[in-house]
């Protein structure tokens, strides 16, 4: 019969329109700026910088002296669409390993050519740059609001655990690790000079008695 | 090849318009102009910027020339210039539709390029990604094709509805809903959690329960039949010849599909069959997505049944310092619009000396002027919708 087929589609829409009083997830659409979806925890959008909380070198603003970053520009040259600018400084500064490590002392992403490929984050070897998951970021600037400098860059690690647990959580650890590892090598390195000085020592003691007798 | 079956055993015939006749066309009688018509570039209908110049006498299509290459933003000479890892994003942006079948198609070129093993759990995981970007791509794809025939909405709207579950997978698992850059050479970059291959599970078991309604919104719908069996046909030597590709070339009744053809991955070892139109109209295009849907959803089933664990990344694989040896390779995918293939020649550099793309929306897109040609100005773009394209892809 000819529009059977209509009424049976209109069957179908006629249950989808009664479906949503009845069933609480038949709802899809969100209202959004009073009402908001649970984020995603692997969401990412556009690249932060994390600096760590304890006050490493002693310098001052905190943010400037905690950043994970040691301005080696990996992430810069990897980029696919180049909108990293860093300028390494001139002078080091101890990192949490305490080694003497370069710092930047410029680091520019411009978010409007950022394609949030997260390929900066997989490429740097210090765990600096992360993803962040700020999405409400309309400015009336185009230029210079969406330039980001290392000020407005620079977060929290606090702040990471916050967006990303899981992910801070493997970064910290493998942070610690190296700690360790470093620790470790700075204290055989410490007991290795203090054994060949305390050799040096003796065998001067020996030479200067061996002379004398 | 014959793990196929035919759309009109099980619907086209089934659903054949009884007591209903095509309008006559009025044949040109040679005497008046042409009405010169230039539909788009911003028209509703043309999926992005897309112009068609048509010749019209009276109702009927005389010329038809596609123009394009608006959105034209140097895919391949950015390829050239950057390194391979720094193309994988960009190829997001082709179909951005089906991103992770771009990804797909381009690691895999790579991968050929580079001769780099792929782990066992990366495979799987290619295929629920790439399969579940069918689903969805076909999907919005119908919702498309009845909204230009003037259901403004309800059927595009129940298609997002499911759609935007899947994107939600895509998003916990890549972090990104559409640009997903999720593959490398040698493996895929985050591992799926028990937790995300749960709700992948929960959301494959919802699919059917979709495709099932789809079916009983539209299938027999008498106007939906009226307005597409018998429209836009599409001759398989023609599609053979213009290489076209796809649900395109299947509903022509062309057996041909990558999957089984290149035997690519790990595709043999899922169980399922190829729907082929026999009307080659845009009823026929319509059906088999709809049945490519269903056919999708069983091969996500085993899939996720049978997915190993171990390693996602090959340990030989490089992320910084890729340089493959010199050479050329080809790798080639069937992405839900058709055959996608990235062609790569590598110089043993750090970005390939050549890299192209053979992209499946532009080469199907070829053949619309003969599709179109004879039949109503209203239907050309139903015939043009059930092409299924990209701007993004057709222009790189």
């Amino acid at each position: 019969m000819l529009g059977e087929g209509i009424l049976k589609g209109l069957w179908e829409t006629a249950k989808n329109f009664t479906g949503s009083y009845v069933s609480a997830d038949r709802l899809t659409t969100v209202e959004y700026p009073e009402q908001r979806i649970a984020p995603i925890e692997a969401t990412r959008d556009f690249p932060f910088l994390v600096f760590d909380e304890e006050n490493r070198d002693g310098g001052d603003p905190v943010w400037e002296a905690g950043l994970r970053c040691v301005a080696c520009q990996i992430c810069e040259k990897e980029c696919p669409p180049k909108c990293i600018y860093i300028e390494r400084s001139k002078d080091k500064k101890l990192d949490y390993l305490g080694k003497a490590q370069y710092y930047p002392a410029r680091f520019d992403i411009d978010i409007s050519v950022c394609m949030s490929c997260q390929i900066c984050v997989e490429v740097c070897p210090f765990d600096a740059i992360k993803m962040d998951t700020e999405f409400e970021l309309s400015t009336t600037d185009r230029f210079g609001g969406l330039l980001l400098d290392r000020e407005q860059l620079a977060k929290p690690n606090e702040y990471y655990h916050k967006i990303h647990p899981a992910e801070a959580a493997g970064v910290d650890a493998h942070l610690a690790e190296e700690k360790v590892k470093a620790d470790a090598k700075a204290k055989a390195a410490a007991e290795a000079k203090l054994a060949a000085e305390a050799k040096a020592a003796a065998d001067a003691a020996a030479k200067a008695t061996g002379e004398g007798a | 090849m014959t793990d196929s079956y035919r759309v009109g055993a099980l619907a086209n015939d089934k659903n054949k318009l009884e007591g209903w006749n095509r309008p006559p066309v009025i044949e040109p009688d040679g005497e008046g102009e042409l009405l010169e018509v230039a539909m788009g570039p911003h028209h509703p209908s043309t999926h992005g910027v897309f112009r068609m110049d048509i010749a019209l006498d009276g109702e009927r299509v005389i010329r038809l020339k596609p123009v394009f290459g608006y959105l034209h933003r140097n895919h391949e000479k950015i390829g050239e210039a950057n390194s391979y890892l720094a193309s994988m994003p960009y190829t997001d942006r082709l179909d951005y539709i089906c991103s992770l079948t771009n990804n797909w198609a381009y690691a895999l070129a790579v991968e050929k390029l580079a001769g780099q093993a792929v782990p066992e759990r990366a495979e799987y995981l290619r295929v629920i990604l790439g399969e579940l970007t069918r689903v969805q791509n076909h999907a919005s794809s119908i919702g498309f094709l009845i909204q230009e025939m003037g259901a403004s909405g309800t059927p595009l709207m129940y298609a997002y509805r499911e759609r935007e579950k899947i994107l939600d997978l895509f998003e916990a698992i890549t972090g990104s809903r559409m640009m997903c850059n999720y593959m490398r050479f040698g493996g895929c970059r985050v591992d799926a959690t028990p937790a995300w291959l749960d709700a992948a599970r929960k959301v494959v078991a919802g699919l059917p329960g979709f495709v099932d309604e789809v079916d009983r919104l539209l299938s027999s719908n008498e106007i939906l039949m009226a307005r597409t069996q018998g429209v836009g046909i599409l001759r398989p030597e023609l599609a053979i010849n213009a290489g076209v590709t796809g649900p395109m070339l299947r509903a022509s009744g062309v057996d041909y599909d990558i999957r089984k053809v290149d035997h690519y991955s790990i595709y043999d070892r899922f169980n399922f069959r190829v729907p082929l139109g026999d009307h080659w109209d845009v009823y026929d295009r319509f059906m088999v997505r709809m049945l490519e849907m269903r056919e999708s959803i069983k091969i996500l089933e085993q899939a996720l049944r049978e997915i190993p664990g171990g390693p996602i990344m090959d340990p030989k694989a490089k992320i910084r310092g890729f340089r493959p040896k010199p050479g050329e390779a080809y790798g080639r995918i069937e992405a839900p619009k058709g055959e996608l293939g990235f062609y790569l020649i590598s110089d043993g550099g750090p970005n390939p000396y050549r890299y192209r793309v053979r992209p499946p929306s532009l080469i199907n897109l070829t053949v619309l002027e003969d599709m179109a040609l004879g039949e109503n100005v209203a239907d050309v773009v139903l015939i043009f919708g059930s092409v299924d394209i990209v701007l993004g892809e057709v222009d790189r």
